[in-house]
């Protein structure tokens, strides 16, 4: 008998959610759901990733490659096809861009450089997009610009199923200091490629904010090369849409550049939230940090994190980290977290990663309730708190509001 | 003046074996000013007594009840529990993610007194409460108990009990993994907020070292979910001597009957 209380009491106390301080690869190869690699061929380096201008060269997915496995490819067929942008009666979606005069420098046909120095299709997506798009954006940072207020691009979807392609090209100038905001809203079928230089000793900060309505679907790959002595921060804040798939990749073409790539995602039932993080270490001595913060709640909702990082034989020096934690909020949702670290050299500062998934339970409940505090405001305290170490990195006030504001509104859904 | 009166409780709990009772019919009287300790050995039930009244939802009633002066604490959620004047001191606190401590304590004392504490004084009081309890400064940045030690996690339950200012503290094996030192300035903590002369204590352990620094009026010995006997620190005295032993079960069992028949007259 005295057995069994021991255990019913360390049932009850034991801080539930251990694996928020845990790190390292046991953890991870523990979540990693091996049933799922049945069939396929794991490449041997992430280095060895098709990329390619042809759409030829890139078959439909099945949902059994390992970069296409956590997807819900089925859902993704319109998006896949190799199709045009929708014009009639008006364009899938509209864009609108708020920059200073002289940023935007017309458009980029495929091939003028500098589209496609940086962004080279890594999978199906990003090639039917790439060709799909005969003008792509053009947006220059002079050198030594520091604008006041945020670049922003606004895209808007004009329905649910409507197929669209788009292809930024954002060049942050020498010794520039900016802030781009792409904001997604509406509904579409949406392609995104975005392609971004940050020039040496430059200061950039993409946001990009997925606020689309239910039924909105999202594809995009987002590439940057960081040049020397540069800062680039990459922010990812998908909030909307049935199914978002982002790949944020980053490289570097100077020493002393640093790369953050950084994520919140929320997802409700029934929605696919997937963000993919790919940093090259190509050139000695630069730096890149990797953080992604997940919730979840409701039936089916779905979140994927994969980030893979690779220190090349000559990027010594290198200092890296990468870490994805989710907070689970409801019964019936999956959250998949898989961190790769590939090292070629051991002359590096530090290469770091972890992973962790964890539970907002019945005994946290209990435990700020015991202190009076009401469920629901108990509920919003923890979700705040978490996903605060991400909005506060947005760093334009009026943005942080705005989706403070849309996380407890996707909070206030789980009340009912 | 408030009274927490306990009377005839059951609890039971669901196990993958079965219902499984707990508490078998506890009455115990407590009113402010008062401080009882519940000793007893492990597994006796001393926890799930503590747990019953801050309503956590694992226990059910199945007989008696629990008012605070005439209110029925049972028909309460374990938040209304909280604000009626109810703390329980966890034997195991919980690590809350994304909490900062600073967060926590505010929200917690704008629901306890229904309004925001003003808050110039809160900060300051804080402060005061965190030296007192020797507790880093950087603790108010840090996440509810996450990360920290044991004896850490609980000098910060007792933190919380100075400055929500209970009308019952219910400290559950609060001197559980302390080492000497700790368990003096938690020890300190409990008599502070005691000698404010508006709180009750309900001091649960299974050891007597505690009561060397925190004196009860009352000691209770519970055994199998039930008090078997009950006295003034003299019990204590004797219990640190003998040990539980005389309780077991089998042999004892007439002594216990014995015992139980002279507390209650």
């Amino acid at each position: 008998m005295t057995a069994e209380i021991t255990t019913e009491k360390a049932r009850i106390g034991a801080p539930s959610i251990a694996g928020f301080t845990e790190e390292g690869e046991g953890l991870v190869s523990a979540k990693v759901d091996h049933s799922h690699n049945h069939g396929v061929t794991v490449m041997a380096s992430r280095a060895e990733r098709l990329t390619s201008f042809n759409v030829a060269d890139f078959a439909l997915p099945t949902g059994r490659e390992e970069e296409w496995r956590f997807s819900p490819v089925r859902g993704l067929a319109n998006l896949l096809s190799d199709t045009a942008t929708e014009l009639d009666p008006e364009p899938a979606t509209a864009f609108t861009v708020e920059a200073p005069e002289g940023y935007v420098r017309g458009t980029l046909a495929p091939g003028a450089a500098p589209r496609g120095t940086v962004l080279t299709p890594a999978d199906r997506a990003a090639v039917v997009a790439s060709a799909n798009v005969d003008e792509a954006l053009h947006l220059v940072i002079p050198a030594e610009a520091e604008p006041a207020e945020p670049l922003r691009i606004l895209v808007h979807g004009a329905g649910a199923g409507r197929r669209s392609n788009a292809h930024f090209v954002i060049e942050a100038g020498a010794n520039s200091r900016s802030v781009v905001i792409v904001e997604h809203t509406g509904a579409a079928d949406h392609n995104g490629n975005l392609e971004v230089i940050v020039g040496e000793g430059a200061k950039l900060t993409v946001i990009s904010v997925q606020l689309w309505e239910d039924d909105a679907k999202h594809l995009g790959q987002h590439d940057a090369e960081v040049g020397k002595d540069a800062v680039y921060k990459h922010i990812a804040v998908s909030l909307g849409g049935s199914i978002v798939r982002l790949n944020s990749n980053v490289r570097f073409s100077g020493e002393g550049a640093e790369a953050e790539l950084l994520g919140l995602y929320f997802a409700d039932a029934g929605q696919h939230l997937e963000h993919r993080s790919f940093v090259d270490h190509n050139v000695a001595n630069c730096k890149s940090n990797v953080l992604y913060k997940g919730a979840l709640q409701g039936k089916n909702a779905h979140t994927v994190w994969v980030g893979d990082v690779l220190i090349q034989k000559q990027a010594l020096g290198t200092d890296s980290y990468e870490k994805n934690q989710n907070l689970v909020l409801t019964d019936g949702c999956r959250a998949d977290s898989v961190p790769n670290l590939e090292i070629e050299t051991g002359l590096i500062e530090g290469a770091g990663h972890a992973s962790s998934t964890g539970r907002f339970d019945d005994e946290h409940l209990f435990y700020l309730m015991a202190r009076g505090i009401p469920e629901e405001v108990a509920r919003r305290l923890v979700v705040r708190g978490f996903l605060n170490e991400i909005i506060q990195q947005i760093k334009v006030a009026a943005l942080e509001e705005r989706l403070t504001e849309a996380v407890e509104r996707e909070l206030a859904a789980t009340e009912n | 003046m408030s009274t927490l009166e306990i009377k005839d409780l059951h609890v039971s709990i669901d196990t993958e074996q079965g219902t499984k009772e707990i508490l078998k019919g506890v009455s115990l009287t407590i009113r402010t000013g008062e401080t009882h300790a519940i000793m007893g050995p492990n597994g006796s039930g001393k926890s799930t007594l503590a747990s019953t009244i801050a309503g956590h939802p694992r226990y059910k009633v199945t007989g008696g009840t629990i008012t605070l002066d005439g209110e029925d604490v049972l028909a309460m959620s374990v938040d209304e529990r909280a604000r009626a004047g109810l703390f329980l001191a966890m034997q195991y606190p919980v690590e809350v993610p994304g909490v900062t401590m600073t967060n926590f304590l505010r929200t917690a004392k704008t629901a306890i007194d229904g309004q925001a504490p003003a808050l110039r004084t809160w900060t300051k009081d804080v402060k005061a409460a965190m030296q007192q309890l020797r507790i880093d400064a950087d603790f108010a940045q840090r996440n509810v108990n996450e990360g920290f030690s044991g004896g850490e996690k609980k000098r910060v339950e007792i933190l919380q009990l100075e400055l929500f200012k209970p009308k019952f503290a219910v400290l559950d094996e609060t001197d559980s993994g302390l080492d000497v030192d700790a368990l003096k300035i938690v020890s300190e903590g409990v008599n502070r907020a005691h000698a404010e002369g508006n709180m009750g204590t309900m001091l649960i352990t299974h050891y007597t070292r505690i009561l060397r620094y925190i004196k009860p009026e009352f000691v209770h010995v519970f055994v199998d979910g039930q008090i078997v006997e009950e006295g003034g620190p003299e019990l204590a005295d004797r219990l640190e001597e003998e040990g539980y032993d005389r309780y077991a079960t089998g042999a004892g069992a007439a002594t216990i009957a014995a015992a139980a028949a002279a507390a209650q007259a």
